[in-house]
């Protein structure tokens, strides 16, 4: 269940274009029909600091970060150890690097098989300026018998803007890579079906939100979601759209209220710092019954805590940070490729709704590219709903279901002020008690009574065990479960995917089989378990697994916990 | 439609009351809204008033155009984001001077930068009405009034007109709230100005600062030409009384966002789409 993966770490100083070599021999993998990951670190610095492409080749779409390398590739090791904490290497474990530089103690010590290359002359000897990136790519391409004309075609097209001295280079440099004959091992994972698609979890996101309707995006720069604007920023130009760059992120939330009312579907994305200074004024896109989609993509927090790095904890503010009853949306997508279904879902719902929809993206799925089979569409793109044509127009109308028709300006007739004060039906402020009370009520309403279908989590597996989760942790979570079974411990996985309004009806009865509940979440006040216990009454026992970023979850350390709980 | 028929000013207000003191300049500024939407025989439908909030901000309301009545600073920047969606609506924002210039003076001063093709009319009673007189960015650095600052502010006030000079504002005009037939005028002209048009009225509020009262004798109506040069508009804004009308600075430059330069159609959807597929 599990399945084989072989994982790969290339590290060297910011600049000499390990990415790129990470990214090439993944997307030549891709093309046979591989599966896999491409994690990406980088030091704090802006320019010329270390950086690692961390690959797993796997036989499955579950992506986890690696637990362990069975390969390293170190250009050099001072910028390898700045990444000592988390690329592990073990005694079966391979290491290539530059022939007369002393190894680390650290790595020494670990007994790996070392392979010392002259890597620097190499890449001289294919091209008076060879790359030694692609010289290594090409090396690795041979290891993985990855065709020498995919890579070089690949390289080719990645560099399409630069001179060509510069691509005769690189591509020189990948043939000598190719030729070279290593003593080193790789046990390559299966290769699955091919026609699959290579992207990042923002890229995914940014697709979704345009294929659901996006036409407008507001954007203040932040770390880790500047991505998905810049990505959005070209797509709208391709498609038809705007977006405005704002000052700060209550111009940017605001700016999305304001197109938003104008009946153009609206969008921004920030991160948790951003999400704080704009949750007064998705409180006002609840209150006036705007419909926009925040997209915010989790950091390390608090405060600007660690920016490029991974954790899921921002789901308080998410689920609690707007004052006042201000009842919204918050869903997480639960991979990279789900970014496109829960993005597109999202908008959807906000635009259905008239409300707000935060959605929970991290840096994980967010900047890691992977190679997915096509990701699943949100089937229903967002729609404005057909306004009533009476000259006596209430927009804030109680209707049965909540929800009112909506008018926007230059519609004929149907003039109105949309307020963050409270109000009556028509929209005129009110103090009074009944107006509060029924505005109040028709807010919750509408979002309880719609019938969100069978997508408010992926539900897998079955036994008295269950393991909740919301997000990016689903995979290490269900890569858990199946070492829970190999345990013979049978475990059902419940993947949330909509976390308000929370289907307590539909998660009670999917519990309902099981006796030991685990709530597995990527952040150390255990944000989810609180969440969920407030919300419902469990007749199971209830145990948090909570572990904050940026460290990912790891399903070895979920599944023996699991295991040791239940064993006690 | 409705707008076949010539409207006249009261044909635009609606049928909500206003919550002002009597005696509150702010109704000779929707009188002289109202009076210009009615000298442009402007369409109801598609016409749009934006707010924040304080006394002037609940304007949007009172008037028979759509609205929308935001949070405490942020008119502007609701305004520029629908009217950068929606270009063929005609966008007025509006609020305070604490509004404007303090809680959303970030927002002011990028809006002046941008030049979204909208009007922004700034209601200067150099006062917070609505939280009962305290002092604003805009008040004298005397005025001992308020409780919370019972030696006055202390700091020099911000000259409303010099901010949008420097920031980039390619209009910028000031009435006063006792001369709203000259009000109607500007705002007019406002609103047809293509760009971003910055109409800093002062607008008395006789409730906390009753010495606004004095105003009338001090104000008084610029009589020579509008300025077009930056330089000259500078040693005016920095230099005058900050009680002289009319249309002070004006100049043309290109508004934003700028027409596309390629076509785009829906159908890019699909390539978008397939640049991802391996």
């Amino acid at each position: 269940m599990v399945g084989k993966h072989l994982s790969i770490a290339i590290t060297g100083a910011g600049g000499v274009g390990v990415i790129s070599c990470g990214e090439l021999l993944l997307q030549a993998w891709a093309r046979l029909g591989g599966r896999g990951l491409l994690r990406k670190a980088y030091g704090p610095q802006i320019r010329g600091g270390e950086s690692a492409a961390l690959l797993k080749l796997t036989e499955n779409e579950r992506y986890t970060a690696a637990e362990h390398y069975d390969l390293v590739v170190a250009l050099d090791w001072d910028n390898f150890s700045r990444f000592e904490d988390e690329i592990k290497l073990g005694p079966d474990s391979w290491v290539i690097c530059q022939e007369g530089e002393a190894l680390p103690a650290a790595v020494s010590d670990l007994q790996p098989h070392i392979l010392s290359l002259p890597l620097a002359e190499l890449a001289q000897a294919s091209h008076p300026d060879g790359r030694i990136n692609m010289l290594v790519l090409g090396l690795l391409g041979a290891l993985l018998d990855l065709p020498g004309d995919s890579l070089c075609e690949l390289a080719e097209q990645k560099l399409a803007g630069k001179a060509v001295a510069y691509r005769e280079a690189a591509v020189a440099s990948i043939r000598n890579g190719c030729a070279q004959q290593l003593e080193c091992k790789l046990d390559r994972p299966a290769l699955g079906e091919t026609g699959t698609w290579y992207l990042s979890g923002n890229q995914a996101a940014g697709l979704g939100a345009l294929e659901a309707g996006i036409r407008f995006v507001a954007a203040y720069p932040i770390t880790p979601a500047s991505d998905v604007l810049e990505w959005m920023a070209g797509g709208l130009e391709q498609v038809g759209g705007q977006l405005v760059q704002a000052e700060d992120e209550l111009a940017a939330i605001n700016m999305t209220i304001g197109a938003a009312f104008g009946g153009v579907p609206s969008f921004t994305a920030t991160s948790g710092p951003g999400l704080a200074l704009m949750s007064e004024s998705i409180g006002l896109a609840v209150a006036s019954e705007t419909p926009v989609t925040v997209f915010n993509v989790m950091r390390g927090g608090p405060s600007t805590g660690i920016p490029t790095k991974s954790e899921q904890s921002d789901l308080n503010i998410a689920l609690h940070g707007l004052h006042g009853d201000a009842p919204h949306l918050v869903l997480a997508p639960l991979d990279i490729a789900d970014c496109v279904f829960t993005t597109g879902w999202a908008v959807h719902l906000a635009q259905q709704l008239q409300t707000a929809a935060i959605v929970l993206s991290d840096q994980f799925i967010g900047q890691s590219t992977a190679v997915v089979s096509e990701p699943r569409r949100c089937a229903n793109p967002a729609a404005s709903l057909a306004i009533a044509g009476d000259g006596d127009y209430l927009r804030y109308k109680l209707t049965d279901s909540g929800i009112s028709t909506v008018a926007s300006p230059g519609d004929a007739d149907q003039r109105f002020t949309a307020d963050g004060l409270e109000h009556n039906e028509k929209g005129t402020p009110s103090a009074k008690h009944s107006d509060h009370q029924q505005q109040l009520q028709k807010r919750q309403d509408k979002l309880e009574q719609f019938d969100y279908g069978e997508d408010w989590a992926q539900v897998e597996g079955s036994g008295t065990v269950a393991l909740v989760s919301f997000g990016s942790s689903s995979a290490a979570v269900a890569e858990a479960a199946g070492l829970l079974q190999e345990r013979g411990i049978a475990t059902r996985t419940v993947a949330l995917r909509l976390l308000a309004p929370l289907q307590a009806n539909a998660l009670a009865q999917v519990l309902d089989d099981c006796e030991q509940v685990f709530v597995v979440e990527q952040n150390h006040g255990k944000q989810l378990y609180h969440y969920l216990r407030g919300q419902m009454d469990f007749r199971q026992t209830l145990h948090s697994y909570a572990m904050a970023g940026p460290v990912p979850l790891n399903a070895g350390q979920i599944a023996q916990t699991v295991a040791e709980v239940l064993a006690a | 439609m409705s707008e076949m028929i010539k409207l006249k000013a009261k044909d635009y207000k609606s049928t909500v009351k206003p919550i002002w003191c009597p005696g509150c300049g702010h109704f000779s500024v929707f009188n002289a809204i109202t009076k210009a939407m009615a000298a442009l025989a402007i369409s109801k439908d598609d016409t749009v008033m934006i707010s924040g909030i304080g006394c002037s901000s609940r304007l949007p309301a009172y008037v028979d155009s759509y609205g929308f009545h935001g949070v405490h600073g942020r008119g502007l920047a609701i305004a520029q984001g629908l009217k950068v969606a929606r270009p063929d609506l005609t966008v007025l924002a509006m609020g305070g001077d604490g509004d404007g210039f303090s809680i959303g003076g970030n927002h002011f001063i990028h809006a002046c930068r941008r030049n979204v093709n909208l009007t922004y009319i700034a209601m200067d009673n150099e006062v917070y009405g609505m939280t009962k007189g305290q002092a604003s960015p805009t008040t004298p650095m005397d005025w001992d009034h308020s409780k919370l600052t019972p030696h006055g502010p202390g700091v020099r006030p911000f000259k409303p007109a010099a901010l949008a000079l420097a920031s980039g504002a390619p209009w910028i005009a000031r009435g006063y709230s006792g001369n709203p037939n000259q009000m109607a005028k500007l705002i007019a002209e406002a609103i047809a100005f293509p760009g971003f048009s910055f109409l800093h009225v002062m607008s008395q509020c006789i409730t906390f600062c009753p010495e606004q009262t004095d105003w009338k004798s001090i104000v008084h109506e610029r009589e020579e030409p509008t300025l077009s040069d930056a330089d000259e508009a500078a040693k005016l804004f920095l230099h005058e009384d900050g009680f002289q009308t009319g249309v002070l600075y004006a100049e043309q430059r290109a508004t934003w966002p700028p027409e596309p330069e390629a076509a785009a159609s829906v159908a890019a959807l699909d390539q978008l789409a397939a640049s991802f597929r391996v």
